[in-house]
């Protein structure tokens, strides 16, 4: 295990002191360097390769499935994008697009509104019950989703919002994902308090404090939050089928699913196709606000 | 760095503790009784109720509330469109009892997490020590690593896994030229499983980032004053590394053994629904979702995620009482 930079540096020095030759050295660390760029090239090529995959298996042939395991088509073809535009069950492509855009928006307002608002309740505002709620909420983040979902099906059920968005998206604006409450809640407990203090002293009161303080300052919290519910209600597949039932209200998972499991001879080409078309979006995202995510899962794990 | 566990009040748990936390600042120097005090506690209760009441009515509402449903579900028969009738114990005597399709159930979740989840992490703490020896260049695979855990559980990438690992697909291809041959890993009773554990292990990006996060935490003088005792690189890694990272280890060791076993879209798309080859991808979560939502039984699948919670529950229990002897957290040394 050579893999901590710290103590080679100082290594080094001790080497130098001692009087070594300081030349070798350094071609050791070079070669070092070229070891550790050659093996996480070569993982980073197999990490990705199912992807890259994808992307190159979609200008292949239906006959080409099964047939040709390797990346490059041998007669490529762009006929796969020309069907999954067209769409599956009588509906175009574009609409799954936009079903799934208005649901995973509507996560993001429903999230980032409820989690925030929680969040500073737990963490700025001190009164009798807030220990033991705040305990809840965080049992609620080891909670296994599939314990609650058979009621609340009975529930949503009984209120006749079945094929409806509105089991998709009204837990977002209850804040039921403790995770984004818990990661607004750390990222508020970082800010000092002199500021809402000062505030206070002023006659502001809390949401005053809330809107015109903390929310200006947990600004990243909140992207990484928008991020991280936009990607979660874009990929939710269990949600969507048990409340989704009309084909022209699935979102792009569910509508993936027709491709794949109808008995239509398994179109591979056309789902491949569309599994692609639907990572574009995330992908986008992730090479946008690669940042605010991976500071997001960080900080997640880190502080507490 | 004291990872899990966050306090909210300074009211409870053991002292050293709540020194240790950050929710120190809290005690602000108010003096004690004042006239009006009263009123003002009262409007702080008003207030902290008004922001938590959106994540309040969920928790009463979506949580709590169908939960306590659940149990009493987990006792009846009830299939939807008449009332619950009342049955006891009988759906869970059938479980354990008369329902072999839940025990294989039971048995590959098991193994899918169990085994799945060590190496997930094994992974993860490997690569981000390699990614921590050199910064520069280091952001680049860091961002390639993350990338599948953010699209790993989606329906897209069980679609092209199935591809990848279908007879005559790219892996089968690719292990071929080591003389293996496989015939496809999708139809395969023994194979599925693995399958699965390489999709988990291949998201190991999301854990890796929270352990490159605490590496970066670790004191370098800690290192040093290792090395001018002598101690060599594995055992600065023993008795370094792993013991500042444990609490950062028990965070995802925890996190990850309890989404593990809430498997779903995967094993469903990539068996079509059907829990198939065999059986062998019907984890609990594909066999509750079809005892409730494709056969009706709405209580014996409620009494299948009991099963569920208590297992999971038992683990979360078993590694916090665990965690006395091995995670050591920033406030026990000083």
């Amino acid at each position: 295990m050579t893999a901590i930079r710290p103590e080679a540096t100082f290594d080094e020095a001790v080497r130098t002191a001692k009087g070594a030759p300081t030349r070798r050295k350094v071609s050791r660390k070079s070669w070092q360097t070229v070891i550790w760029f050659v093996a996480l090239g070569a993982l980073t090529v197999l990490v990705l390769y199912p992807l890259v995959w994808l992307v190159f298996s979609t200008f292949k042939p239906n006959a080409e499935f099964g047939q040709n395991p390797g990346l490059i088509p041998e007669s490529p073809t762009i006929d796969n994008y020309l069907r999954v535009f067209e769409g599956i069950a009588g509906v175009p492509l574009w609409r799954f697009f936009a079903n799934s855009l208005f649901i995973a928006s509507m996560a993001v307002i429903g999230t980032v509104l409820s989690s925030a608002l929680a969040a500073y309740g737990f963490a700025r505002i001190k009164f009798k019950g807030v220990g033991v709620l705040f305990a809840a909420m965080i049992g609620t983040l080891l909670l296994p989703f599939h314990v609650v979902i058979i009621p609340q099906y009975v529930l949503f059920n009984r209120l006749d919002l079945i094929d409806t968005y509105i089991p998709l998206i009204l837990p977002k604006f209850l804040a039921t994902e403790a995770f984004f409450v818990f990661l607004i809640v750390q990222f508020i407990r970082s800010i000092p308090r002199d500021m809402d203090e000062a505030a206070r002293i002023d006659g502001a009161g809390h949401f005053r404090i809330f809107w015109s303080i903390i929310v200006p300052l947990i600004k990243p919290a909140l992207i990484t939050c928008s991020i991280f519910a936009f990607i979660w209600a874009w990929n939710d597949f269990l949600g969507p089928l048990l409340y989704v039932t009309s084909p022209e209200q699935y979102p792009l998972p569910i509508a993936l699913r027709l491709y794949n499991d109808q008995t239509s001879a398994s179109d591979y080409g056309a789902s491949v196709t569309a599994s692609l078309l639907a990572l574009v979006p995330i992908m986008a995202f992730f090479a946008v606000f690669q940042r605010f995510l991976i500071g997001g899962v960080a900080t997640q794990g880190l502080k507490g | 760095m004291t990872a899990t566990t966050p306090r909210p009040t300074n009211a409870s748990g053991p002292a050293r503790r709540a020194a240790a936390n950050a929710s120190a600042p809290r005690k602000g120097g108010k003096p004690p009784v004042r006239p009006g005090l009263k009123l003002r506690e009262r409007r702080e209760g008003l207030a902290g109720y008004a922001f938590l009441t959106p994540w309040l009515i969920g928790f009463v509402g979506l949580t709590v509330g169908p939960m306590a449903y659940s149990l009493y579900f987990s006792f009846t028969r009830y299939n939807l469109f008449s009332d619950p009738q009342w049955i006891g114990l009988d759906n869970y005597i059938r479980l354990f009892t008369d329902d072999p399709q839940f025990i294989q159930s039971a048995q590959i979740t098991l193994v899918y997490v169990l085994v799945g989840t060590p190496i997930k992490l094994a992974a993860a703490l490997g690569i981000a020590l390699l990614l921590n020896y050199r910064d520069k260049g280091s952001g680049f695979f860091r961002s390639a690593f993350y990338a599948p855990s953010l699209i790993g559980a989606s329906v897209s990438v069980a679609i092209v896994w199935r591809a990848m690992f279908s007879s005559n697909g790219p892996v089968d291809s690719g292990l071929s030229i080591f003389g293996i041959e496989l015939g496809g890993w999708v139809g395969n009773v023994s194979l599925v499983v693995p399958m699965m554990i390489i999709l988990a292990v291949w998201q190991f990006g999301g854990t890796m980032v929270i352990f490159l996060a605490g590496l970066k935490q670790v004191p370098k003088e800690l290192y040093e004053a290792a090395e001018m005792d002598g101690a060599g690189a594995m055992r600065r890694f023993k008795a370094v590394t792993i013991p500042m990272l444990s609490p950062v280890i028990f965070f995802n060791l925890l996190l990850e053994l309890i989404g593990a076993f809430q498997v779903f879209a995967s094993a469903y798309i990539i068996s079509s629904g059907t829990g198939g080859p065999a059986g062998m991808t019907n984890f609990i979560t594909v066999y509750l979702y079809k005892r409730a939502f494709q056969d009706g039984q709405m209580g014996y699948a409620a009494a299948i995620a009991w099963v569920l919670l208590v297992v999971v529950a038992v683990i979360a229990f078993i590694l916090f009482r665990t965690q006395k002897s091995w995670v050591h957290y920033a406030g026990d040394n000083r």
